[in-house]
């Protein structure tokens, strides 16, 4: 089902992935499978404690191992660091920045603040022989109590960064407005509940690895890695170092999938590039293993969000209020706490006239808080399920409730209470079309019959708005370098950092459009710092919009001198010229056309035969900013379940997503991007779970224990598209967030239609079968 | 751990005399030794599928295998599934028409494991499709593609084709 935009010759075509061939047939080249001559292997000796002092430090026996070439500790790389902070943050305040987050060192030195907090670093001829000599390794600590609750961090009774005054990270106290407390007082219904996620990670199947070389003669320090983003990379390696950046070079190959995790350099990543840059000369190689991915690698998800609502007899929101807390772990990366974009993003698709936030961000003995997925998708996570928990205390009909409050397409230009403008959005029409799909009296009918038989289904819905192609600061842009050879193909040099989002063919998709070529003569060129320009990478569902932006309009630009040339050439007037297949012809006059290669070889090599004074050659650049720091997309998720009272299992029966994008570049690649995002929301809420126990220990630390969705728990995903053009150039709108954001509350509240009637009314997540068993036999227990 | 073991290896056709520590994961040496780099290794406790090559014919986590117990074992590793000249088998093919893969990582143990299923059972149901890749975990895609590149290389109806 769709609303559709006509397709062009290859933007709107489902055009089948150029990367595929190499990565089918195990061609691909991932960081682990660089080799290098006289390459050394580093392992992490990690804190098995979550909060306590280092009494002693041994490394004597480790360092004694032979094919053990260096073991280093806090004491040897820390003090040779210069700076270490990330560019979207921007310096702490020690070093005279605004970012509310401490400096950070490589390795644990003094005390260790999470269980995988790196203590030492052992570089050795192999990883078998690292983690040998890692084993080696004597470490004395002397155990505190740890900081797990962000409640009770954020007392400050102890601190998590004992350098630092306060567990702190951007609180806001929620605000007391009179007129608001008279609103609430007067309103006909006011519900308040406490929604919360569990914290869950984002578990790229390729860990997190690199190679760094210093040479120390040339001066230069070489960096391969699993990142989102080179330039981010590489200006954070020079910091950490204290080289000029132009003698940082990063290099990304294909990347084995990151969704937040790999935008930023960790502190282990941080300790094998100043491990590096001091042994000097030899590449050191570190791929981190599965435990240490599920212990040391950031996560993300740990939020918990109260809701009062204040609704008119008639179910028209009158305001909320909402509080957030927040724990962002020891060492946040990428985007640090989220709560102050989940506040202004929080009304989503509906009309609240007021919303006031506050919230709680404070730092716990954890690992660090990641970007993952949509970072700040609680405010849908917990409006969504609000919406159903409103409907049914005031009863009315979620879908009901949401028509009478939702935005339509006669309100936009709309301001939401926080001040967020949405244009070129269809939260209704999308909200009516995925519905639709559904079949909602067909379904309801069927969940009354299977009730009859004593069989729980339930259908469950959320809408949402996604502030794709967030624009500001080192996110403000991206750049394309678009170089046509003497041979008439393209490439095209871009700060993207594709880790599984298919640019590789969506680029040239839209440069083959916009230039007029054949889409095989043109290649996309990416992750080396040597040749790709400055952009923040891949993240943030930007790439369509603001590197396709650039792609854009660098072709066009390329476009406008080849049809100078060719005028030139064909003594005719640019306007008169068009361009297809790779071709210039005069229109009308198909026998007068030029190929491009004999175009890009005068303007390279016959300067006499160029119009006077055209500069040779045929290389344009385009730097894109799009017109708003976010681009709009939106989709309506429904989803319908059947809870099996016995087991508390629950079984997805059919799960829709009505999505509005913007144009589409390539159809297949948005279905596979909703499908892969809907599911890890769906193992979010089912499956996956990283619990702490309260001496800070991680419990899940094998996929044994976190689990991930698989085959069989999956249903055919269906995907309707309504195609409302942006106001970036293309139209094109990012949606590569938006399966993860939507699909949690769309289960949630399938499961919570199932079981309402049994007076079960979740909150929590994860919703497993024990915890769905024991909700039952909570509300049952209540009723006998 | 300086004691070494020389085994002898047929991979993907070809034979290989390696010397290797009898502790060493048969993933390593296919990768480390013999530089077949294709067999990926995501979980190193056989839980992924991310690793799986054929031994004797029947899929196996290489993860989970020490080298030393491969000695004068036939093993085929993505490379070896793989046809020559640039080819794609018919598993491989529906993958690419059906986007079975997005970042690639996983892709090789799929494309192992389906391959050696596919070739033993010719008519599989589509419940059978969905168990026989519950062994392989995929973060990017949500299986949809990977599902239906399986039912099109099984002859079964995707997804598309039986819209409601």
């Amino acid at each position: 089902m769709s609303t559709a935009v006509t397709a062009g010759r290859y933007v709107g075509q489902a055009v089948k992935r150029f990367e595929d061939p190499r990565l089918l047939s195990g061609r691909g080249r991932y960081v682990d499978d660089v080799q290098i001559p006289g390459m050394l292997h580093a392992a992490f000796v990690r804190s098995s404690i979550a909060r306590g002092n280092i009494i002693s430090l041994d490394t004597t026996a480790a360092r004694a191992l032979p094919g053990v070439h260096a073991v280093y500790t806090g004491a040897d790389l820390n003090p040779r660091v210069r700076q270490f902070w990330h560019t979207m943050l921007g310096p702490p305040v020690e070093l005279g920045g605004q970012s509310v987050y401490p400096p950070m060192l490589p390795l644990a030195d003094g005390d260790v603040r999470f269980v995988g907090d790196p203590i030492a670093i052992i570089i050795a001829d192999s990883r078998y022989i690292a983690e040998d000599a890692a084993d080696l390794v004597e470490v004395e600590i002397e155990q505190l109590v740890p900081i797990m609750d962000v409640e009770i961090s954020a007392r400050n009774e102890q601190l998590v960064h004992r350098e630092r005054t306060t567990n702190d990270v951007g609180s806001m106290e929620q605000p007391v407005v009179p007129e608001i407390e008279a609103m609430f007082a007067a309103a006909p219904h006011v519900v308040t509940r406490k929604f919360r996620q569990c914290r869950a990670t984002n578990v790229p199947m390729e860990p997190r690895g690199m190679i760094a070389k210093y040479d120390r003669y040339a001066g230069d320090l070489q960096i391969w890695a699993a990142t989102q983003s080179v330039s981010e990379w590489k200006a954070t390696a020079a910091r950490l170092t204290g080289l000029d950046e132009h003698r940082v070079r990063v290099i990304a190959g294909d990347v084995g999938g990151g969704f937040g995790l790999k935008m930023m350099m960790t502190r282990d990543e941080a300790a094998i590039v100043m491990a590096a840059h001091l042994l000097c000369d030899a590449p050191i190689k570190w791929t981190e293993d599965r435990r240490e991915n599920l212990i040391s690698a950031n996560q993300a998800r740990e939020e918990t969000v109260e809701i009062s609502m204040a609704v008119t007899a008639d179910g028209h929101i009158m305001g909320a209020k909402l509080y957030i807390w927040e724990d962002v772990g020891s060492y946040p990366a990428g985007s640090g706490a989220t709560a102050s974009m989940a506040m202004g993003i929080f009304p989503g698709p509906y009309k609240f006239p007021v919303v006031l936030p506050g919230n709680t961000a404070a730092f716990t003995n954890t690992v660090g808080k990641a970007a993952y997925r949509g970072p700040w998708m609680m405010e849908t996570v917990a409006r969504e399920q609000m919406m159903d928990h409103v409907a049914r205390e005031i009863g009315m009909d979620p879908i009901e409730f949401r028509r009478v409050n939702i935005l339509h397409s006669e309100d936009l230009p709309y301001t939401n209470c926080m001040t967020m403008i949405y244009d070129k959005v269809t939260p209704s029409e999308t909200m009516e079309q995925a519905l639709e799909m559904l079949d909602v009296d067909a379904f309801r009918a069927m969940q009354t019959s299977a009730r009859a038989e004593g069989r729980l289904l339930g259908m469950g819905m959320s809408v949402y708005l996604e502030p794709s192609a967030i624009a500001f600061g080192i996110l403000a842009s991206d750049q394309a370098i678009m170089r046509m050879d003497a041979s008439g193909k393209v490439s095209v040099a871009m700060s993207t950092g594709n880790h599984g989002h298919s640019l590789e063919t969506t680029i040239p998709q839209i440069v083959a459009e916009h230039l007029g070529c054949d889409i095989a003569d043109v290649v996309l060129i990416q992750g080396d710092t040597s040749s790709s320009p400055l952009g923040p990478g891949t993240g943030g569902s930007r790439s369509a919009v603001i590197a396709g932006g650039a792609a854009q309009t660098a072709s066009l630009r390329l476009k406008d001198k080849i049809l100078q040339i060719a005028a030139h050439m064909l003594e005719a007037a640019p306007e008169d010229l068009e361009v297809g297949g790779s071709i210039v012809s005069v229109r009308g006059t198909p026998a007068k056309a030029l190929p491009f290669g004999q175009i890009a070889a005068v303007a390279y090599m016959m300067p006499d035969m160029l119009p006077a004074d055209m500069e040779l050659g045929l290389e344009v650049t385009a730097r894109y900013r799009p017109p708003g720091q976010f681009t709009w997309s939106n989709a309506a998720h429904v989803c319908t379940v059947e809870v099996d009272s016995e087991t508390g299992m629950v079984k997805i029966l059919r799960y829709i997503v009505s999505e509005d994008c913007g144009r589409m570049i390539n159809p297949m690649v948005v279905e596979g991007q909703i499908a892969g995002g809907v599911v890890q929301g769906i193992g979010g809420v089912l499956f996956e779970y990283m619990p702490y126990d309260a001496a800070g220990n991680p419990l899940a630390t094998t996929f044994m224990d976190y689990l991930l969705p698989s085959a069989p728990e999956i249903p055919d995903i269906e995907v309707g598209h309504i195609e409302t053009l942006s106001d970036s150039i293309g139209g094109y709108k990012g949606m590569g967030e938006g399966g993860a954001i939507g699909s949690p509350p769309a289960l949630a509240n399938a499961i919570h239609d199932a079981l309402a009637h049994l007076g079960v009314h979740p909150t929590n997540f994860p919703l497993g079968p024990w915890q769905i068993l024991d909700l039952i036999n909570a509300a049952t227990a209540d009723k006998r | 751990m300086s004691d070494t073991v020389q085994i002898n290896l047929r991979v993907n056709g070809g034979d290989h005399t390696v010397v290797v520590e009898p502790r060493m994961l048969l993933s390593d040496v296919l990768r480390e030794n013999l530089h077949l780099t294709g067999t990926h290794v995501a979980c190193e406790h056989g839980a992924c599928g991310a690793c799986t090559v054929l031994v004797d014919g029947a899929a196996m986590r290489s993860c989970l295998l020490f080298a030393v117990q491969m000695d004068g074992s036939e093993v085929t590793t993505i490379e070896g599934v793989t046809p020559n000249e640039g080819m794609l088998n018919a598993f491989q093919q529906a993958m690419q028409d059906q986007h079975g893969l997005q970042c690639g990582f996983c892709t090789p143990g799929i494309v192992v494991s389906m391959t050696a299923y596919l070739a033993d059972h010719p008519n599989p149901t589509d419940d059978e499709l969905k168990d026989a890749l519950s062994g392989n975990l995929c973060r990017c895609t949500g299986y949809q593609g990977i599902i239906n590149a399986a039912r099109q290389a099984a002859g079964l109806p995707t997804s598309s084709e039986r819209a409601h």
